[in-house]
C-alpha cells in the first residue's frame, strides 16, 4: 500500500489527548507559534478530566497564609514516599499557583473565600487548605475553562481520532498513524514533535472510576516507539469508589467528602481509622475525636483527622476492616457526612455527590452515610520523561499528565492531578518548542511503517472468526482484579504474568464484525493491543519491587526497605521482549532535601531553603 | 428478569429499530443494557459513552421518546413488562445507530466572543464575592450533554439552526455576559446573530436539563431583557443617539 492514498495532515506538534495535560499543552504550542493539532478518542471536553471533583492543590495561601510552595512540596514528597523525581515535585509546587491564576484569567469561575480570592479546601496529605475548587465539579470548569479557550487559539481539534501508532525516522518521532472514528478511515499525522497526553490505564481493572478511554494507549504507543516507562507498580486506589448497586462499583466518591468532615465508620459504628496512624504521620494527626471534631471547626492548633491521611493508608485500612468481618452490607465501609454537617451545607458544597447518590443509589447523603471502597483511580507511574523538558528518550517525543511518570513518586495526593496537567502540560509545550527550534533534519514516514500500522488495524476486521474482544477484555481485567490488586503477593503476581502471558494469544486473534465505521467492538480490539503492555508492565514491576512502599503492598515484603529508596523501576522494550529493571536514584540536590525533611515550624517562617 | 428493548440500528442513509432482550442486574441503567447489548449481541452497536455517572454528557439519547442520558436512567424508572425504546438525538444527523453528529454544536461555540477579564487591581489576585459568582456558576455547570439543542424546537421542528444558537449557547452567552470580570458587550450579537428573539420560552430544553438549570427563567430572560433594554427602551434609544452606543458597564 502507498500512503498517498491515506489522508495526510501536517502539524509542526500533534498532541494526543485533549484533557487537562493535552489542552495546555495545545495551547503552550500554538502560543509559541507552531502549528499544532491535538487529537482525542472522544468529544472536546468530555475527557476524564470533567471526573476530577474536589479541586485543584496550589499553595495560594487564601485560607491559610501559612501556606507556600516548599510546603506544598514537601507534603508531596512525604505523600509519594520520597520516590519521587524531586525535580518535577519542585516544579509541580512552584508552578501551580500561576497555573491556578491563569485560569481564572481565563474565565475559571472558582468559589470565593469572604474576601473574594479563590477559596481553598483541606484535602489528605496536604497540610493546610489547598485546593482551588468550584463545588465537587473542579474538572468541569477546568476542562471547559480550557475547552472555551482553546477554541479561539488557533489550534486544529480532531476529536474521535485515536492513535494506533508513532512513526520514526531513524531515531526521531515523525508522525502518527490514526483512525478517524466515525469513518473508520486512517489519517496520518506527519509532525516534527508529538506529545502524548493519553492518560492511565486504569481500565485494565474490573472495579475502577476510570471511563473506556483509559486503556494505556500513550504507554502502548510509547512503548513500542523505545520509550521507557517508570515506577509502574504503584497504581492508586482511591479509597472511596461506589460499592453499589453493582452497574456503579468504582464510580470515584470525591474525597472532597472527608476534606469537608466526612468520617469513615464500620459496621460497628466505630471510627476506625485511629487505629490505622502510620509512626510517620502520628505526630500531624489527631489521635482523638475530640482533637479531629476541634480541627473540623476551626481550630488551628489541632491536628489533622486521621481520615485524611493519604489514599493508600485510607485504601489498606478500608480493605482490612472488610477482610476482618467489620464492613458494609455490600462489601465496604461507611462513608458519613450527613451527621456532621448540615444538609444545606452538603447540597452546596458537594452537589454532585448529592446528585449522583440520589440519582443512581437512591440514597439522601444529607440524611444516611454512603457505602464506599477501594476503586483503581491513577497510575503513578507513567512515560520515563526528563523533569525539565517533558521530553522521553525518544527525540521528538514527549509526554505530559497521567501517561508520565515520575512527579508523584509512591503515591499521588489528591488536587495533585490537576496542577500536574496544567504544569506539566505547559512545560511539555515549552519542551516541544525548543526542539523544533533546534530540529535541522527534515523527517519523513516512510510507506513501509505506515503500512504495516493500518495493515495490524485491518486484520482485526478481515479475519472470518476470531475471539469477542469485549469477553478478552474482561478476562484481562478479572487477571489484574485478582493477581495485582491493591494488597499483593509475589506468587500471585506471577501467577497473573503467567495468565497475563497466555491472554496475548487470544488479543492477537480478536475478531470485529461489520465495518470499520463507527465500530466500537473494533475499537475495542484495537485498544487491548495498548492495554496489555500496560498490565504486563504494571504486574512486572509489581513483582520485582520487594517491599511495600506507598500505593504498592507486598504481603510477602512488609514495610518499607531502606534500598527501596535507592530505585525507581524502569520498563523497556527489547528483542526478548518486555524487560524490567532497577536503575539507581540521584541523591536529591541538598537544597531539596533540606526541605523535605524540614520540620513544618521552619517551613512556615519562610526561614529555610531556597 | 429479562427485558426487551428496541435500538435504533442504522446510519445517515437508512436505518430502523431492532429487538433485543437484556438480562437485569441490580441497578442497572439503561447504559448498562447497552452495554450488555454490545457484548452479547451486537459488538459494532455506536454509543457514546465516558464518565458513567451524568458529568460528561456523552451518552445523550431518546428514551421512548424523551431525551435523555443513558447512564442516568435506571431500569427500575419503567414497568416491569414496558418495551425500552432508545433513539439517537433528533436534531442532529445520524453517524451511525446512537451516535450524532454534534459537530455544529462545536461551531457555534467558536463564534461566540471569548472571555475578556478586566485589569487585575493589586496586580496579583481577581476579587469577587461569592454572592456575586453564583448566578453564573449555576450556567458553569452545563455539561454539553446537548439535550437541550436537541428538545429545543427552533432547532428540532422547525430546522433553524442558522438562525439560533440553542439554549445551551445561550446559556454560555449568559454565563460570558453576567461573569464580574467580562468587560466585552455582546449584546449586539446576541440580538442579531444569535436569535435570542427566536426563543418562545417553552421552558422544554429547562425540563430536559441533567444539571437542572434554570435554563429559560435564569438565562435565556434575562439576556431577551438586556437586548430589550439595549434596542427597544425609547429613552435608551435618544441616549444613544446623542451620545453613542456605550458599552457594557463595569
Amino acid at each position: 500500500m502507498d500512503y498517498s492514498d491515506i489522508q495526510t495532515i501536517e502539524h509542526d506538534v500533534l498532541v494526543v489527548g485533549a484533557g487537562g495535560a493535552g489542552i495546555r499543552a495545545a495551547i503552550e504550542c500554538a502560543d509559541k507559534g507552531l502549528s499544532t493539532g491535538i487529537i482525542s478518542k472522544s468529544l472536546l471536553g468530555k475527557a476524564h478530566t470533567v471526573m476530577a471533583e474536589g479541586g485543584i492543590a496550589a499553595s495560594l495561601g487564601n485560607v491559610d497564609s501559612r501556606d507556600n510552595w516548599k510546603i506544598h512540596f514537601r507534603d508531596t514528597m512525604r505523600g509519594g514516599k520520597f520516590l519521587n523525581q524531586w525535580r518535577m515535585a519542585e516544579l509541580h509546587a512552584k508552578h501551580a499557583p500561576d497555573r491556578v491564576r491563569e485560569l481564572e484569567e481565563w474565565g475559571a469561575v472558582f468559589d470565593r473565600t469572604d474576601k473574594g480570592l479563590i477559596s481553598q479546601r483541606n484535602f489528605g496529605g496536604h497540610r493546610y487548605p489547598r485546593l482551588a475548587h468550584v463545588g465537587d465539579r473542579t474538572g468541569l470548569e477546568i476542562i471547559r475553562t480550557l475547552q472555551d479557550f482553546c477554541v479561539h487559539q488557533s489550534i486544529a481539534t480532531h476529536m474521535e481520532c485515536t492513535g494506533l501508532d508513532l512513526v520514526l525516522d531513524g531515531d526521531k518521532v515523525s508522525g502518527l498513524v490514526g483512525y478517524w472514528r466515525d469513518t473508520g478511515r486512517f489519517v496520518l499525522f506527519k509532525t516534527k514533535a508529538i506529545i502524548l497526553a493519553t492518560g492511565g490505564g486504569g481500565k485494565a481493572w474490573k472495579v475502577t472510576s476510570n471511563s473506556w478511554e483509559y486503556t494505556g494507549d500513550g504507554l502502548g504507543m510509547a512503548y513500542r516507539a523505545g520509550a521507557e516507562l517508570i515506577d509502574m507498580e504503584f497504581t492508586q486506589f482511591h479509597p472511596t469508589g461506589m460499592v453499589w448497586p453493582p452497574s456503579v462499583k468504582g464510580i470515584l466518591v470525591t474525597e472532597g467528602v472527608r476534606g469537608d468532615g466526612g468520617i469513615l465508620l464500620n459496621s460497628e459504628g466505630k471510627r476506625f481509622m485511629f487505629n490505622y496512624i502510620p509512626e510517620k504521620f502520628a505526630s500531624e494527626t489527631a489521635d482523638t475525636e475530640e482533637e479531629a471534631s476541634r480541627w473540623l471547626e476551626g481550630d488551628k492548633e489541632a491536628r489533622r483527622p486521621p481520615e485524611l491521611l493519604t489514599r493508600d493508608v485510607v485504601a489498606r485500612a478500608i480493605k482490612k476492616e472488610v477482610e476482618a468481618g467489620r464492613g458494609s452490607p455490600n462489601g465496604g465501609v461507611f462513608l458519613d457526612i450527613a451527621s456532621r454537617r448540615p444538609a444545606a451545607f452538603i447540597k452546596k458544597k458537594l452537589p454532585s455527590m448529592y446528585h449522583q447518590f440520589k440519582e443512581l443509589a437512591e440514597i439522601d447523603i444529607t440524611e444516611e452515610p454512603m457505602e464506599v471502597g477501594p476503586t483503581l483511580h491513577y497510575f503513578m507511574g507513567g512515560i520515563r520523561v526528563n523533569s525539565d523538558s517533558q521530553q522521553t528518550n525518544v527525540p521528538g517525543l514527549f509526554a505530559c499528565g497521567e501517561c508520565a511518570g515520575g512527579m508523584h513518586g509512591a503515591n499521588r495526593l489528591g488536587g495533585n492531578s490537576l496542577s500536574d496537567l496544567l504544569v506539566f502540560g505547559k512545560l511539555a509545550g515549552d519542551g516541544a518548542a525548543n526542539y523544533i527550534n533546534s530540529l535541522t533534519d527534515q523527517l519523513d514516514c516512510s510507506n513501509e511503517e505506515v503500512s504495516k500500522i493500518i495493515k495490524a488495524a485491518t486484520d482485526i476486521l478481515n479475519r472470518e472468526e476470531g475471539k469477542n474482544p469485549y469477553l478478552v477484555h474482561e478476562e484481562l481485567q478479572s487477571i489484574l482484579q485478582t493477581y495485582v490488586s491493591i494488597v499483593r503477593t509475589g506468587e500471585e503476581l506471577a501467577s497473573g504474568l503467567e495468565k497475563l502471558q497466555a491472554l496475548k494469544a487470544d488479543i492477537n486473534e480478536v475478531f470485529a464484525h461489520a465495518s470499520a465505521q463507527y465500530n466500537p467492538g473494533w475499537n475495542e480490539a484495537l485498544d487491548l493491543k495498548n492495554l496489555i503492555i500496560t498490565a504486563e508492565a504494571v504486574t512486572r514491576a509489581a513483582l520485582i519491587r520487594e517491599e511495600s512502599r506507598g500505593a504498592h503492598t507486598r504481603l510477602d515484603f512488609a514495610g518499607e526497605r531502606v534500598e527501596g529508596l535507592e530505585y525507581n523501576i524502569v520498563i523497556k522494550k527489547t528483542e526478548s521482549g518486555m524487560h524490567a529493571e532497577k536503575i539507581q536514584r540521584d541523591d536529591p540536590p541538598k537544597e531539596l532535601a533540606n526541605i523535605a525533611f524540614a520540620s513544618l515550624k521552619e517551613l512556615e517562617g519562610e526561614n529555610l531553603g531556597a | 428478569m429479562e427485558r426487551n428493548f428496541k435500538i435504533w440500528r442504522g446510519d445517515a442513509e437508512k436505518g430502523e429499530f431492532k429487538n433485543y432482550a437484556v438480562k437485569l442486574e441490580q441497578g442497572m441503567v439503561v447504559l448498562d443494557a447497552i452495554h450488555r447489548i454490545q457484548v452479547e449481541h451486537a459488538n459494532d452497536l455506536a454509543v457514546r459513552w465516558n464518565c458513567k455517572a451524568g458529568k460528561c454528557g456523552s451518552c445523550s439519547v431518546e428514551i421512548n421518546g424523551r431525551p435523555k442520558l443513558a447512564c442516568m436512567t435506571r431500569m427500575n424508572e419503567f414497568s416491569p413488562e414496558e418495551v425500552i425504546t432508545v433513539q439517537p438525538m433528533k436534531t442532529f444527523p445520524v453517524i451511525k445507530d446512537l451516535v450524532t453528529d454534534v459537530s455544529w454544536n462545536y461551531e457555534q461555540n467558536k463564534m461566540i466572543p471569548p472571555f475578556k477579564p478586566r485589569k487585575k487591581k493589586n496586580g496579583i489576585d481577581h476579587v469577587m464575592y461569592q454572592q456575586d459568582v453564583e448566578r453564573i456558576q449555576e450556567f458553569r455547570k452545563c455539561i454539553e450533554c446537548y439535550l437541550c439543542q436537541d428538545v429545543c424546537h427552533v432547532l428540532r421542528d422547525q430546522d433553524k439552526k442558522e438562525k439560533f444558537v440553542g439554549p445551551r449557547f445561550m446559556i454560555r452567552l449568559a454565563s460570558l455576559e453576567m461573569h464580574p470580570l467580562d468587560i466585552d458587550d455582546r449584546i449586539p450579537k446576541i440580538k442579531n446573530d444569535f436569535g435570542s428573539g427566536m426563543c418562545n420560552i417553552t421552558r422544554c430544553c429547562t425540563d430536559v436539563c441533567p444539571e437542572h438549570i434554570q435554563i429559560t427563567d435564569n438565562g435565556i430572560i434575562p439576556l431577551k431583557e438586556r437586548v430589550v433594554d439595549r434596542f427597544y427602551d425609547p429613552v435608551r434609544w435618544i441616549y444613544n443617539k446623542l451620545f453613542g452606543n456605550g458599552a457594557k458597564q463595569e
